[in-house]
């Protein structure tokens, strides 16, 4: 971060914004009004929502008597499907997280590389990132189709499905109508989503590694996994963290993917905390047991907030 | 070796030839593997969009041919035939008053975080970046109770009102990148003429920023595009709805899907906004790496 130049001293005040006292505040006043406003108090709604007994055709607070207590989170908590959307968005989370961190590295190790038809590879690579969230995951719903999933038709040539086969006896896998399976599948959808923005955010930690450090590490003969280990990783990691924040947030948060690909489905194997409030706040019309669903985000995001804040500290310190 | 670019010496180890050429084979190798992994879903829908029906739902047929000539028939369903242009049109409109407000938010407060704030800005920016992670399956809840109240259920202006909340948090970020590099000289030999403050930044700052203010316009536009939960939330009726919450309506009736018309809707969206993406990506990096990359 750098230090904004100091303004000059001996200028005469000729005009009233010329006084930053009375200017800066009055610049930055639309923004701060506007994130109060739609940020800060619905955050503290949301608290207070969970707390009350709001439903979508009656949303408003009006006295104590709208307020239950804990009730909200009682009754969330006695619902099975809840502690299943729980521990889901907690498990699809950390294990596409842990694929996500793995590829990107060794996606954007590639990418720093000199080779033909790297601008086509970088564009093909980021295409799940620009796509439309809802959109993308349309493209995944059709190739998992229960009848015509392309996939099925090459398993069935290779001789994997259909009577007398490892998979068979059936002609179709019925990738999202089996728990075991749609979870792998909400799991892929998430890598395939997630990796082109911590790629991205890796390379850029790459392309700043100084050039004198590895030519000194090429002068000293230092070989592609020694440089990899204790130069490149090394140097990289506060960017990694940057990446796996981002990706964590994003990940832990979306409500697109089990949405498109399976409404939570089947039996709820799929449901995560932001569908099961999506489900109960407002298709359920249950505002308050909504909230009371999407706050159990909070907690995580805190942490994540927090992270970020060390980092930001750190480089600035540098 | 040592007439080799930086780069890839560092990607390619040992001495051989057989080593590198080694080295060579896996890099090509990884980089198919992951553009295949990526680019697929994107493969199967450019296919299916040009499939006739008799083709598309006969299950003997081989799925990667076209068994029967390639239509264009879907692309006509979707055009005239659903609200698809209505929800383009939408998204149109609410992106447009996103970038306008986002842009006029945005510019003034990055000047002020970085040119008047100093130790307190930084901090400042920090906190407002912080705004972005705020996720909107944590908001929307609380939001379509807001939006209740002001009267704009099922209207597409409570996208228009709520998506900067996302937008200006990320492009401010932005922003200040642009606005550090400009010099304070320019301005304040502005300002000697005889400008006032505001005076030199408009004639100053402004047109140098002229690039970021683009980007953010860029940005304002795809994340626009993006948004899913707030739509999904907010509006009910086809003809408020946007692009990526309508096709969802529109073209799933009932148990009846269809593919080919949805899968078009897809790729005609997704692979312009991936080009401009692509574009602007260097700049959209740098909103990211929260100045913990330099130079």
């Amino acid at each position: 971060m750098s230090i904004p130049a100091p303004a000059p001293q001996h200028r005469r005040q000729r005009y009233f914004f010329d006084n930053e006292r009375v200017l800066g505040p009055l610049l930055l006043f639309p923004a701060v009004v506007y994130i109060i406003a739609l940020v800060g108090f619905p955050l503290i709604l949301a608290v207070l929502y969970a707390f009350s007994d709001v439903t979508v055709g009656d949303p408003r607070i009006r006295g104590t008597e709208n307020f239950v207590g804990f009730e909200n989170f009682r009754d969330v908590f006695n619902d099975g499907v809840f502690r299943k959307a729980l521990r889901n968005t907690i498990v699809f989370t950390l294990v596409s997280q842990v694929f996500v961190i793995v590829f990107a590295n060794v996606l954007a190790l590639v990418l720093s590389a000199d080779f033909h038809g790297k601008r086509l590879v970088r564009f093909l690579v980021l295409l799940p990132w620009t796509t439309p969230i809802a959109l993308g995951v349309l493209g995944w719903f059709w190739m998992l189709d229960s009848v015509y999933s392309p996939i099925d038709y090459i398993m069935r040539r290779m001789g994997l499905l259909g009577p007398d086969s490892m998979f068979g006896p059936g002609r179709n896998m019925y990738w999202l109508g089996k728990s075991d399976l749609a979870q792998a599948a909400v799991v892929v959808v998430h890598i395939w989503r997630t990796l082109p923005l911590a790629t991205v955010i890796l390379l850029a930690g790459l392309s700043s590694i100084p050039q004198d450090v590895k030519d000194a590490a090429n002068v000293d003969g230092a070989g592609f996994w020694r440089q990899l280990f204790y130069i490149r990783l090394p140097l990289l990691l506060p960017i990694m963290a940057v990446a796996t924040l981002f990706s964590l947030v994003f990940t832990f948060t979306d409500l697109t993917v089990s949405l498109v690909l399976t409404r939570g489905g089947p039996v709820n194997d799929t449901q995560v905390l932001s569908t099961w409030a999506y489900f109960k706040g407002i298709q359920g019309g249950n505002l308050a047991q909504g909230a009371a669903i999407a706050l159990f985000l909070l907690p995580v995001l805190i942490a994540i907030a927090i992270g970020m804040l060390r980092l930001a500290r750190r480089s600035e310190n540098d | 070796m040592a007439t080799l670019p930086p780069t890839q010496r560092f990607a390619s180890e040992g001495s051989g030839r057989g080593k590198q050429f080694l080295a060579r084979t896996v890099l090509y190798a990884t980089a198919v593997i992951f553009s295949l992994f990526a680019f697929i879903p994107f493969a199967w829908m450019i296919m299916t969009m040009f499939k006739t029906n008799n083709d598309l739902y006969n299950p003997r047929n081989n799925p990667f041919l076209y068994n029967d000539p390639p239509t264009l028939s879907n692309l006509d369903l979707l055009w005239n035939d659903t609200s698809f242009r209505t929800f383009i049109f939408n998204t149109f409109l609410i992106a447009l008053v996103v970038m306008a407000v986002t842009v006029i938010i945005v510019v003034p407060a990055a000047y002020s975080l970085v040119r008047l704030a100093g130790r307190w800005g930084s901090n400042l920016g920090i906190l407002i970046f912080l705004v972005y992670l705020v996720p909107p399956t944590l908001l929307f809840i609380p939001l379509t109770g807001v939006v209740a109240d002001l009267g704009l259920q099922n209207s597409k202006w409570s996208m228009a009102l709520v998506y900067p909340t996302f937008t200006i948090p990320f492009c401010t970020w932005l922003m200040m990148g642009f606005m550090r590099s400009v010099p304070w000289e320019i301005e304040e030999q502005a300002m000697i003429d005889g400008y006032s403050r505001i005076g030199a930044i408009w004639r100053t700052v402004i047109p140098v920023s002229i690039p970021g203010i683009l980007t953010v316009v860029i940005f304002s536009f795809t994340l626009t595009l993006h948004e899913f939960v707030y739509s999904l939330a907010f509006v009910q009726s086809s003809g408020e709805k946007t692009v990526s919450v309508g096709v969802f309506t529109e073209l799933i009736r009932g148990d009846v899907f269809f593919w080919q018309s949805l899968m078009a809707a897809a790729a005609l969206v997704a692979i312009p906004v991936a080009l401009l993406y692509n574009y602007f990506l260097d700049r959209f990096i740098a909103g990211f790496t929260l100045g913990a990359v330099k130079g």
